[in-house]
């Protein structure tokens, strides 16, 4: 153990020297554990060739109205509808006010393309891949599409009407490159 | 730690007096599990699932690094890696089907040591440490089971990390991004698995350490007994060996007769058929549940399918489901009765027993699709599991009046045994 004289050597204006290598010292270490940890948490983040955004083609001219088909973009499903004016009109009709999240189906499709209703096929609450995409499945109590994992309806805009899920079905980024070719991404 | 009259370590060959200077391991496990741990003399079979918890915790990590040597952690090989130890590793079949039915039976034996601990008032004072350590294994162990379930990559395993994964999406702002970080993407993909794989390797090992500690402040105050008297002599106890170790063997016994039954007659019964189905990001299967052990949490989360006040019902599903079992945290705070046993709470006593058929009732409910009656049952029960402990409890254990109660252990256990020869001797 030091003695006291020898530990008040380095005094300076009240400061002893040892408290100032004391400070440095461990503010430096600390400083050196947060800059190691960080890439530690960073390498969870999805990589480089995971967010190397691609995008897709699809080819819509097959699609008859009242169909709709699945494909998938950056592995997550999509649906391509090709809403008959019956669905539209049932679209327009509902008050944006009885709406969870409101937003009119011109704002979700194309101007002047407004039959092709493009969305991810990812319900909002907890991700699974709601039906009403294929023939003959069950499309909800309001005829757009139902997820049976746990029992959100979707309206013939996707957008949530009933059950748990917080959102519409997400509108991904696209546009039409002719009028049977959409880039999705 | 201890009592005084424990017995000491006496270590009688040169070679385990040579150790015992240099390193007292045998000294540590004798004062842990040996004669030198004094245990009341009265546990019943109850006390068994602390120690078929940890044969269960062995049997997982054994069978599961075994798996370690045949399982590859990449989508595009992890289903046919596991049909490949399935079919062509030898006794692969029976590895797999241990690991896989020693996770179910792990998660019966922990619930049994669970309510037990409800039932005889465990987590009170002197004991709340072991109850709060206990919490945090039941939380780690639900992780490990989760990432384990993923690792086939069948259909169940990747709905099963979008779903569980997707509750963090529920945290405002920073949910979606908090989701990516955790998969390493914006589906369960490759990188989801690899990580997952890392963390169920890792975390048996935690578990371990937290069990230790558990283990440990246990023995501070000693362990509990189904009177909830506390120790007051020499004569309340016996050593843990040979005593305990016998009584635990026999539980032991028991544990693995059935292990076996379930593991070579019905493998597959706790399973779901689906996790057979290769996994396949574009088409959920038509009817997704967790694992039966996760079932009344998930029937918790599915209570919720309307918005309330300004948090929407995705985030009040999650929210209540991690708060059912949070609220096991306050659990020794919550119940102000001095007196643990429920043999002699006779209030109490009525509304445990109505929990555990909550419990069941919401295991069934997890079960069901989201459609009526049962979002209403599960709503119900729900309603019910939070009023048990935040509002039954309190008020039962301040207006209840318990049942006279013995002295001591010793008295209980003599009145029992005078009783017992009264009645035998009146029969014969």
């Amino acid at each position: 153990m030091a003695s006291e004289t020898e530990l008040n050597a380095g005094i300076e204006d009240g400061v002893r020297r040892r408290d100032f290598i004391n400070i440095a010292a461990v503010s430096f270490a600390g400083v050196g554990s947060v800059a190691v940890v960080l890439p530690l948490l960073n390498q969870m983040n999805p990589s480089a060739d995971v967010l190397a955004l691609s995008s897709t083609e699809i080819d819509i001219s097959a699609i008859q109205p009242g169909q709709a088909i699945k494909t998938s973009w950056r592995k997550q499903p999509v649906f391509v509808r090709n809403l008959v004016p019956a669905e539209i009109a049932e679209a327009k009709k509902v008050p944006l006010g009885d709406l969870r999240d409101p937003e009119t189906i011109d704002q979700r499709t194309k101007p002047g393309k407004e039959n092709w209703l493009i969305t991810l096929g990812v319900c909002t609450h907890l991700g699974c891949v709601p039906l009403g995409a294929a023939e003959g499945e069950n499309r909800g109590d309001f005829g757009g599409y139902f997820c049976p994992c746990h029992g959100s309806h979707y309206d013939t805009a996707a957008r949530i009407r009933k059950g748990p899920a917080p959102k519409n079905l997400v509108v991904p980024p696209y546009e039409f490159t002719s009028d049977t070719v959409v880039t999705i991404g | 730690m201890s009592f005084p009259w424990a017995k000491n370590y006496e270590p009688q060959q040169p070679l385990m007096k040579w150790l015992d200077e240099k390193l007292p391991l045998p000294r540590l496990v004798y004062n842990a599990i040996g004669a030198g741990y004094p245990v009341p003399r009265n546990l019943n079979y109850f006390w068994n699932f602390g120690v078929l918890a940890g044969a269960a915790l062995m049997i997982q990590i054994i069978s599961g690094i075994v798996l370690a040597m045949h399982y590859s952690a990449n989508v595009g090989v992890a289903f046919n890696s596991v049909e490949h130890i399935m079919r062509d590793v030898n006794a692969g079949w029976f590895i797999r089907y241990a690991h896989m039915n020693g996770a179910s039976m792990f998660f019966i034996v922990v619930y049994l040591h669970i309510f037990r601990g409800l039932y005889y008032g465990s987590y009170k004072a002197p004991r709340e440490m072991v109850w709060l350590l206990g919490v945090v294994i039941f939380l780690l162990m639900m992780a490990t089971a989760f990432m384990g379930y993923v690792l086939p990559w069948g259909q169940m395993s990747f709905w099963g990390a979008q779903v569980i994964t997707g509750f963090f999406s529920a945290i405002p702002l920073v949910g979606e991004p908090v989701r990516e970080w955790l998969l390493g993407g914006f589906v369960p993909d490759n990188a989801t698995l690899n990580r997952f794989f890392s963390l169920h390797y890792l975390l048996p090992f935690v578990i371990l350490g937290v069990i230790i500690l558990h283990i440990w402040a246990l023995h501070i105050p000693g362990s509990s007994n189904p009177t909830g008297i506390e120790v007051k002599g020499e004569q309340d106890t016996v050593p843990f060996h040979p005593y305990y170790t016998a009584k635990d063997g026999v539980g032991v016994g028991v544990f693995l007769l059935l292990f076996v039954a379930l593991t070579f007659f019905s493998p597959n019964t706790l399973g779901h058929a689906d996790n057979y189905i290769p996994a396949n990001s574009l088409s959920t299967p038509a009817h997704i549940v967790p694992e039966w052990y996760f079932l009344p949490f998930y029937a918790i989360l599915k209570a919720f399918t309307f918005n309330f006040l300004w948090i929407d019902a995705k985030l009040w599903g999650v929210i209540a489901m991690f708060a059912s079992i949070a609220l096991l945290f306050f659990l020794p705070w919550l119940d102000s009765s001095p007196v643990k046993s429920s043999n002699y709470r006779p209030l109490y006593r009525i509304f445990f027993w109505i929990l555990v058929a909550d419990v069941f009732l919401l295991g069934w409910c997890g079960m069901q699709p989201a459609e009526q009656p049962w979002v209403i049952l599960s709503q119900l029960g729900a309603i019910y599991y939070f009023a048990h402990f935040l509002v039954i409890l309190p008020i039962v254990s301040r207006i209840e009046r318990p049942l006279p109660m013995p002295n001591s252990i010793t008295e209980a256990v003599l009145a029992k045994h005078a009783t017992d020869t009264t009645s035998a001797s009146a029969t014969a």
